[in-house]
């Protein structure tokens, strides 16, 4: 921070002092921050569940209190939706989107500091509430008027239109940082037509996130006025709707279940054609693919409330919508089933079960999910454990299996060494089978009348003798994720050396080391193909790429055109700072003050201000030369 | 359909997919048991062969790509074939199969949607539901009372169900008779129910409207028409002044204590409506909406303290005297 010249890029965040680690702005120790920081969530979320299946397990249990039961429930829910599920996709492009382009940082890398230390901040606050027994307690679609103040009155639910007010600027900030990132700062020759699949579905979601989470927002500020300052959005006496918050929530609601399935379906689509030894079959399609669930995410949204008095025009039209996800769904499928099929030689890694297995789990979500658009369907299942089962064969057969075969396939990139692979295979094995020991259950149990978000259940219902299955499933689910947390723990001390590139993988993140340098590469590298490593099996690769030499000690990498990644510019990366962790403090004092005192919302704004002035002034260091 | 598959699959595969047929039969055996899928009248009827086609569809498409997954598994060297086998994998497996299944599926759904718009006849009687946190009244409308937490209807007839909230977001739900319907504070909607025979069916709140969502639970009686006629009359008729000294002493007590400010009794000065209505309390088989059999025992705990089997219910507990107690127990049990 002291002198204004030239800083190396190698010494930039290397000292290990406390001060260096609140200043961090390099992608990927802030994309690592948001990986862990998600998977701790992850993991708390999933205990929460694992306590209320118990609670469950048989009628009339008092595990749970009803009180904690219904926070529970909606910690769970939001938890695993808005802290782990979309942090943990972003923090994986953030800390890869770069590598696999060829760049040695994302845009703006002080405001992709800030996103994480506003991701953080929130979620603590969150989980702070839930110790202190005053967590959200009215779900996490958090319906009003329940929601409201007079039906939910202390700080529970403020606490929920609070953090995620807050939360939507780490995923907005991130969002507009991957964005510009994929579209300027691809390596010379990465056209669009070039760019892994894994990075297409980043920008798919990233440009669904602009979209979707704005209405979230809007939603949860105008819920923390009613709550707080007396406005009458969503109160009925006051000439408020109940249905207004439902289509906002909804509006952003379905297009986060995709923000969050699209990333796993680009997973797939790397880990697959790696351990095949074959290039994606339908790139094209498949992408295409992607930007049609993008889009189409954004009309369907009404399918959650076919329950709503709904004209049959509107419900056939959203049931449609809806049911179409099935054919781009359908085309990636079989891609990945015909690039196994093709393949010259597979390779049966612990990454290839997860992605593998994977298939299954989300061919069965999928149907569900196309049975519950049919509305005379959805209106037996709606809101019972028919539609538990549904989803999480989505998200966590659909979503998290993916997410934990790419933990296997990129933590050698990470970490410099393997997971065990028999530690993955048994963890694959027990997860999947114990997953669908419960959520295979939970179908039934939905058709026999048990609705979701009960605490309990009176004898005589016939609903114990499923729910016991479906909790020795969830044990089983608990223990083979519990396989994965040891074998992270032990591979990351004393795991083999992974080398540059273990998998023999064709894209640029292989190209550099493992751990990647601070500066990714050395050069950047001129693509010709859509697996630059993978000279033989690429026709159009040329035998000897060239490469763009950038002085490694000048913190700069290449700014490209958009669709052609032609090369443009020299961009200059900015030096670490404190200023994005002062001004989330000081958000974080100006978002939660509110609860305490409505003064401390200009004093935590000030804080904010003053910081942000102090991030931009003029004449540091060479920032200015960008202009 | 298991009898099919086995014989015309591969047996590699087959052996993979043998597992997933087992569950997937093993949810067509206990299916039958479900409630949603052993429907009692017209409109859960359409909605289970319609879920039974999407069932029969589903599976088909399921063992397809299962087998596709495995045939992918097993077979190496596929050599120049390759790029027609997976343009033919793609184009057909992904979309136009999956197209055409959509297609069809909307037009039926369509079908199913718009069939059960309207019940088959004239419904005979409107039935205006109130939901609040956590029970449920019902005004028979054209009879001029209301009763608690108990739908009666007559067998093959239809009834409409008009839908509204006094608090929060709730939803109606008789699995066996027809799906769940919204009950919001500023809209009414409806829904008609039917049951093909006469006998009790369940129905529950299907939306989170709070703490005790769990205990909000009602029923669906369905008598033979000349029964259902009978307890029509039944619950028109205005309970007379107790003869029986102790009867009359226990509504003395009724009518001086603090019950009344929530409940109706017709025909006494007993007209609070923040509560169900007790005309006729005495002829329903549960007490807090599904909480408690109605007993005198239970009866007399709920009154005393309905917070322990309930907690976050709007009743406040009366402690009372003994006799004072057992004396409008006597006097609840009359009001039948």
């Amino acid at each position: 921070m002291t002198d204004s010249a030239i800083r190396p890029y190698v010494t930039r965040d290397t000292r290990a002092t406390a001060l260096a680690a609140l200043t961090a702005v390099d992608h990927k120790t802030i994309g690592l921050r948001w990986i862990i920081t998600a998977f701790a969530f992850f993991i708390g979320a999933g205990l929460l569940a694992l306590t209320m299946v118990t609670q469950l397990m048989q009628p009339g249990l008092n595990v749970l209190s009803m009180e904690a039961y219904n926070q529970f429930f909606t910690m769970h829910g939001m938890t695993m939706m808005f802290f782990f599920a979309v942090p943990i996709m972003l923090g994986l492009g953030i800390y890869f989107v770069p590598l696999m382009i060829g760049a040695r940082e994302v845009a703006f890398p002080r405001l992709n500091a800030f996103g994480y230390w506003v991701y953080a901040f929130s979620g603590i606050a969150l989980w702070i509430a839930l110790l202190m027994g005053r967590a959200p307690d009215a779900g996490w679609f958090n319906y009003t008027p329940l929601s409201g103040p007079v039906y939910s009155p202390g700080i529970n639910v403020d606490l929920y239109a609070l953090s995620i007010s807050f939360l939507e600027f780490a995923n907005l900030v991130a969002a507009v940082i991957l964005i510009i990132t994929i579209f300027k700062m691809r390596a010379p020759g990465m056209s669009i037509n070039r760019m892994p699949v894994f990075v297409w579905s980043i920008l798919v979601v990233a440009w669904m996130i602009v979209f979707a989470m704005p209405p979230l927002m809007l939603a949860t500020i105008m819920l923390a006025l009613d709550r707080i300052v007396g406005t009458h959005f969503f109160r009925i006496p006051g000439g408020g709707s109940s249905h207004l918050w439902q289509h906002l929530f909804w509006f952003f609601g379905h297009p986060e279940v995709y923000i969050i399935a699209i990333p796993a379906f680009g997973m797939v689509s790397t880990i697959l054609p790696t351990f095949s030894r074959r290039r994606l079959v339908g790139y094209l399609p498949v992408v295409l693919s992607q930007v049609i669930i993008g889009i189409t995410s954004f009309g369907l949204w009404v399918h959650h409330m076919f329950a709503g008095e709904l004209s049959v025009l509107a419900m056939t039209f959203f049931a449609a919508s809806s049911m179409s996800i099935a054919i781009p769904s359908g085309v990636q499928v079989f891609a990945w089933i015909a690039t196994i099929w093709t393949g010259t030689k597979l390779r049966l890694t612990a990454a290839f079960y997860w992605a593998v297995g994977f298939i299954p789990l989300f061919v069965i979500g999928g149907i569900t999910g196309v049975m519950v658009s049919a509305p005379p369907f959805d209106w037996q299942v709606h809101d019972t454990h028919f539609v538990t089962a549904h989803f999480h064969y989505v998200l966590l057969g659909g979503s998290v299996f993916p997410l934990i075969g790419m933990l296997y396939y990129w933590f050698p990139k990470m970490t410099g060494r393997m997971l065990n692979e028999k530690l993955g295979k048994l963890s694959f094995w027990l997860t999947f089978v114990g997953f669908n020991i419960a959520f295979f259950t939970m179908h039934y149990t939905g058709f026999h009348g048990m609705p979701r978000r009960v605490h309990t259940y009176m004898e005589g219902l016939g609903w114990g003798g499923p729910m016991l299955i479906t909790w020795i499933g969830a044990m089983i689910v608990g223990a083979g994720f519990a396989v994965t947390l040891v074998n992270v723990f032990i591979s990351q001390a004393s795991g083999e050396p992974a080398g540059d590139n273990p998998w023999e993988a064709g894209t640029l993140e292989w190209a550099t080391t493992s751990p990647p340098a601070r500066h990714n590469f050395d050069s950047i590298p001129a693509v010709v193909s859509r697996n630059p490593l993978w000279y033989a099996l690429e026709q159009d690769a040329d035998a000897t790429p060239a490469a763009y030499e950038l002085p490694d000690n000048d913190r700069m990498t290449m700014g490209t055109s958009t669709l052609d990644g032609e090369p443009e510019q020299r961009l200059l990366v900015s030096d670490a700072s404190i200023q994005p962790l002062v001004m989330a403090i000081g958000g974080t004092v100006a978002f939660y003050g509110a609860l305490v005192s409505l003064w401390l919302v200009p004093f935590g704004a000030s804080i904010a201000f003053v910081s942000i002035v102090m991030w931009n002034w003029p004449g540091r260091n060479r920032e200015k030369e960008q202009s | 359909m298991r009898h099919l598959h086995a014989h015309r699959n591969p047996k590699p595969a087959q052996q993979r997919i043998l597992p997933y047929a087992c569950l997937l039969s093993l949810l067509a055996f206990t299916g039958c048991q479900a409630r949603a899928l052993n429907p009692a009248g017209p409109a859960a009827s359409a909605i289970a062969s319609l879920w039974w086609v999407m069932f029969i569809t589903s599976t088909l498409v399921f063992i397809v790509v299962m087998v596709a997954l495995a045939l992918a598994l097993r077979r190496r060297d596929v050599g120049d074939r390759g790029r027609g086998l997976s343009r033919s994998l793609v184009t057909y497996g992904g979309a136009i199969v999956p197209g055409i299944i959509v297609v069809g599926l909307m037009i039926y759904n369509t079908y199913i949607t718009v069939q059960l718009e309207e019940p088959p006849d004239t419904p005979v009687t409107t039935v205006r539901a109130m939901a609040h946190q956590f029970w449920w009244d019902f005004e028979y409308v054209d009879y001029g009372f209301r009763t608690a937490n108990e739908i009666h209807i007559p067998a093959g007839q239809s009834v409409m169900v008009q839908l509204a909230s006094d608090d929060v977001i709730h939803a109606f739900w008789v699995p066996q008779l027809h799906g769940k319907r919204d009950m919001t504070p500023d809209h009414v909607g409806q829904i008609w129910l039917q049951a093909d025979e006469p006998g009790t069916y369940q129905g529950l709140c299907a939306e989170f409207c709070g703490m005790q969502h769990a205990k909000m639970q009602f029923l669906v009686i369905a008598h033979e028409p000349e029964d259902y006629q009978a307890w029509l009359e039944q619950h028109q008729v205005i309970p007379p002044v107790p003869e029986d000294p102790r009867v009359f002493r226990g509504q003395q007590i009724f009518l001086g204590s603090e019950c009344v400010y929530c409940h109706t009794v017709r025909g006494t000065n007993a007209t609070g409506t923040l509560g169900p209505d007790l005309t006729n309390l005495a002829s329903r088989r549960d007490l807090g909406a599904g909480t408690l059999p109605n007993t005198r025992g239970h009866l007399a705990g709920w009154i005393i303290d309905s917070q322990q089997f309930k907690p976050g219910n709007l009743m406040p507990p009366s402690p009372m005297d003994g006799q004072d107690l057992l004396d409008m127990l006597i006097y609840l049990e009359s009001l039948r």
